[in-house]
């Protein structure tokens, strides 16, 4: 998989932590159709898990319906400024890809 | 990291349903850790209690105020619609995002972990003008809200 496919963001704001992700992925549905009219095959992201400090703060199971280079963001309580957090995903290929931010 | 990465992929595909369970059964991994199947049937359903019975083992839902759904009332791009779900029903365990006339209605299926607020922001595509379901599970019982979106251009189509 591509470098750097995730950019990720996790800012603290009084006691809740703000997460801004941004993912590069086709997110191919597997019915469209190229301009040869054939099916370009369904690609897309189908698990995405965000952790830190060794708790799991959000998991995702995504379809096709999701926008091409997917957004998401989320936001949860108990990060402190300095934690590590960890954003994976993986694909209906098995491909997968994961990015480390410092919560600031 | 490369190779374990590949690892972890051959065994996830390696195991089946069955193994797991038994590991689980023994205690050898906790729930948490395992990361359950993605829901194909839930994501294959056609009508929203068939795909919430798949998903959540409930097809029904009380309609809720307490869920605001921020998505555009015209978006002129049907490949991109930005959808911000936000709830503040207590205990929140997970968000589903549906758009009901898309030719598969689930979009995206979130569990909140652990000191997770109810929000999550995604962008979708819509391949034609209809309602954007959320539907909340919070202590065991679902709640929905829906938004009404207009599409100009399809989203899915070829």
């Amino acid at each position: 998989m591509a470098e750097n496919s995730i950019k990720i963001r996790a800012k603290l704001q009084e006691d809740v932590t703000t997460v801004k992700a941004l993912m590069t992925h086709p997110m191919e549905t597997g019915s469209r159709k190229d301009k040869d009219g054939q099916l370009i095959p369904a690609h897309y992201i189908q698990e995405i898990t965000c952790e830190s400090g060794g708790k799991t703060l959000l998991t995702a199971f995504w379809s096709g319906g999701v926008s091409k280079n997917p957004y998401l963001s989320f936001k949860f309580k108990g990060g402190k400024a300095g934690d590590m957090l960890k954003l994976s995903w993986m694909d209906n290929k098995g491909e997968s890809a994961s990015e480390e931010v410092e919560i600031s | 990291m490369e190779t374990d990465l590949k690892r972890r992929i051959l065994l996830k595909g390696s195991l089946t349903a069955s193994a797991l369970g038994v590991a689980v059964a023994a205690g050898l991994l906790t729930p948490q850790r395992v990361l359950a199947a993605w829901p194909d049937k839930a994501f294959a359903a056609k009508t929203l209690p068939e795909m919430l019975q798949e998903l959540l083992g409930d097809g029904n839902t009380e309609e809720s105020g307490d869920i605001n759904i921020k998505a555009p009332d015209i978006a002129e791009n049907g490949a991109v619609v930005p959808v911000t779900i936000s709830t503040n029903i207590a205990g929140a365990e997970s968000i589903a995002v549906v758009a009901i006339n898309n030719p598969a209605p689930l979009i995206a299926s979130y569990n909140l972990g652990e000191g997770a607020e109810g929000f999550v922001s995604t962008r979708i595509k819509m391949g034609k003008s209809g309602d954007v379901i959320a539907v909340v599970k919070s202590g065991g019982k679902l709640y929905s809200a829906k938004k009404g979106v207009k599409v100009t251009i399809g989203g899915c189509g070829g």
